[in-house]
């Protein structure tokens, strides 16, 4: 009963599959699992939506979404209907081919990056000996869509917005892909079924995730920082800084290809949460032992989930980054952190087990932390704001 | 040959020609971001599953983006009606060619280098891994000092324009 729980999907598979003649076995199940991925990820979309709703507004002392369904639960798929029924405005003067493409680009690959994550046990769609490779290749694709809706739109606000993305993605996906490095150094594979499965295991109950490891706390730290600056959230939503850009790159879309963009974003925010729960928070593996009978899959989308609404949590706290801080803190702080973070990893790797290197590790990583929040605070003028150019 | 390669192949090749036809340069940009990613799924159909995705990562993610940025910083963003053609296409031709005939000449010659190589061989990443750290790890070196040389050198390219507009 336990097992059918854990594997309820892929028995699922199975028996749709067993109902197709031979020959389309293999076909039906690959269609059968991405359908699966476009109805879940989606769904989960609506939630996530609803959840910072909700969230936010209880945050700033409102209500929030209340009149469609019970609790505003049905407020997602009114706003679908209203985004289809609504026209599809396209400027003028904009660029229709790349003005249409741009949404298209960004929900492909954003979703194609989902494919490599291990939902659950044997529940991942593509074993890849490169998974963690595959999944950066598709995100780093997503820059180009976000240039592509800012140049096409004819807009200077869009295009400063798609500007200021670009520069905010490549920046932060330096030290995205760094803290990652860190835990395929040490569990030795680029398969993100390998990462799960080292970190599957338990002494005295308690689970051997990458996080609780210092080498592993602060790449979580930095990766979770990096994945906020990749999915244009706040603190770092400068991209589309509604005070100072309309909307950024997307001012320019209307009805359903924002929507499109609505969802290209939720989703990119899911898997990238995907993704650092498979790479620091144990993927599938339950928080304790005992809890090993609770199916895999429940724990993933929990975690992703938790993810989600940490993220709400820190745009209903932290006010907006300016762009020289944005850009100040990748390349001044979090790299040469996730840099040393490399380091020490090699050294966890190297030292003898034992309780000698959760010391050595943790005193060079705190060390560094306050040296360089030291040094960086030191520097900072505090006092009235001077402003430089305009005056 | 099968008919993905074909497929895959058109691909690359009309998005190799839209990047020199086409007569806007941002379309231009994006036509070489198809023929980039042609390449990339070329290699996915080859079985080379870490050329492919490199090729993604740096092609795409990377030097498009570069182009992309540096043609909307450089230049005007309005293009002339009838685009921009270098006139001197001739040694451009020649060079291509050149290039082309090379490669050619390589690949229909490994044949000849490489008798033994019958079965395709199954390269994983954690083999590459190993090669680029032991055996080919000097060149790896000099890559490396040789971009970090390049990146010092941007650096201070940008800091020098910087003291000059005070």
């Amino acid at each position: 009963m336990i097992e059918n729980a854990d594997q309820i999907f892929v028995l699922l598979k199975h028996w749709i599959v067993a109902f197709l003649p031979a020959g389309f076995e293999g076909v039906a199940g690959v269609l059968i699992s991405v359908i699966a991925i476009i109805a879940v990820f989606p769904t989960l979309f609506a939630f996530a939506v609803w959840m910072e709703r909700k969230g936010l507004a209880r945050m700033q002392n409102r209500i929030g979404p209340n009149r469609a369904g019970p609790l505003g639960l049905l407020q997602p798929i009114a706003d679908g209907i209203k985004s289809l029924t609504k026209e599809d405005i396209v400027p003028l003067r904009a660029d229709a081919v790349v003005h249409f493409l741009a949404p298209v680009v960004l929900v492909v690959v954003v979703f194609m990056g989902i494919a490599v994550l291990p939902m659950g046990r044997n529940m991942t769609l593509v074993h890849m000996d490169s998974g963690l490779l595959f999944f950066f290749a598709m995100g780093a694709s997503t820059e180009l869509s976000v240039f592509m809706a800012g140049w096409s739109s004819r807009n200077k606000y869009s295009l400063l917005g798609a500007i200021r993305g670009v520069a905010q993605m490549i920046s932060y996906e330096v030290p995205l892909l760094m803290s990652s490095v860190a835990v395929v150094m040490i569990t030795g594979s680029l398969s993100l079924d390998k990462i799960v499965a080292a970190q599957n295991q338990y002494t005295w109950g308690l689970p051997h995730w990458y996080i609780f490891t210092p080498w592993g706390l602060a790449a979580f730290l930095m990766y979770a920082t990096a994945a906020t600056a990749e999915t244009n959230r706040s603190p770092f939503d400068l991209p589309e800084g509604e005070s100072e850009l309309v909307a950024g790159y997307f001012t320019e879309y209307s009805g359903f290809k924002f929507a499109l963009f609505f969802l290209g974003e939720y989703v990119g925010m899911l898997s990238i949460s995907g993704l650092g729960t498979t790479l620091f928070l144990g993927g599938w593996s339950a928080p304790f032992a005992v809890f090993g009978w609770v199916p895999s899959w429940f724990w993933f989308f929990a975690k992703v989930l938790m993810s989600i609404a940490v993220f709400i949590w820190i745009r209903g706290t932290l006010p907006r980054l300016r762009q020289d801080q944005l850009m100040n803190f990748a390349w001044k702080f979090v790299l040469p952190f996730t840099l040393l973070d490399l380091m020490v990893a090699a050294l966890w790797r190297f030292m003898n087990d034992g309780w000698a290197r959760w010391v050595v590790c943790s005193a060079i990583l705190l060390l560094a932390y306050a040296l360089m929040g030291g040094v960086g605070m030191s520097r900072k003028h505090f006092g009235l704001r001077k402003y430089r150019y305009a005056e | 040959m099968s008919f993905v390669f074909f497929l895959i192949a058109a691909l690359t090749l009309v998005g190799g020609l839209a990047a020199i036809l086409l007569k806007n340069t941002v379309h231009c940009a994006l036509a070489l971001t198809v023929a980039f990613a042609g390449l990339a799924v070329m290699f996915l159909e080859l079985d080379a599953q870490f050329a492919g995705f490199a090729q993604i990562l740096v092609y795409i993610g990377a030097v498009a983006i570069l182009v992309v940025f540096a043609i909307l910083l450089t230049r005007n963003a309005e293009t002339p009606k009838d685009g921009i053609y270098s006139r001197n296409w001739f040694a451009g031709l020649v060079i291509a060619a050149g290039v082309f005939a090379v490669l050619g000449w390589a690949v229909v010659h490994s044949t000849r280098v490489l008798p033994h190589e019958t079965a395709t061989p199954t390269v994983m990443v954690l083999d590459i891994g190993n090669a680029l750290i032991g055996r080919y790890v000097l060149p790896l070196e000099i890559v490396a000092l040789l971009l970090t040389a390049a990146l010092i050198g941007a650096v201070i390219v940008a800091m020098h324009e910087k003291e000059a507009a005070k």
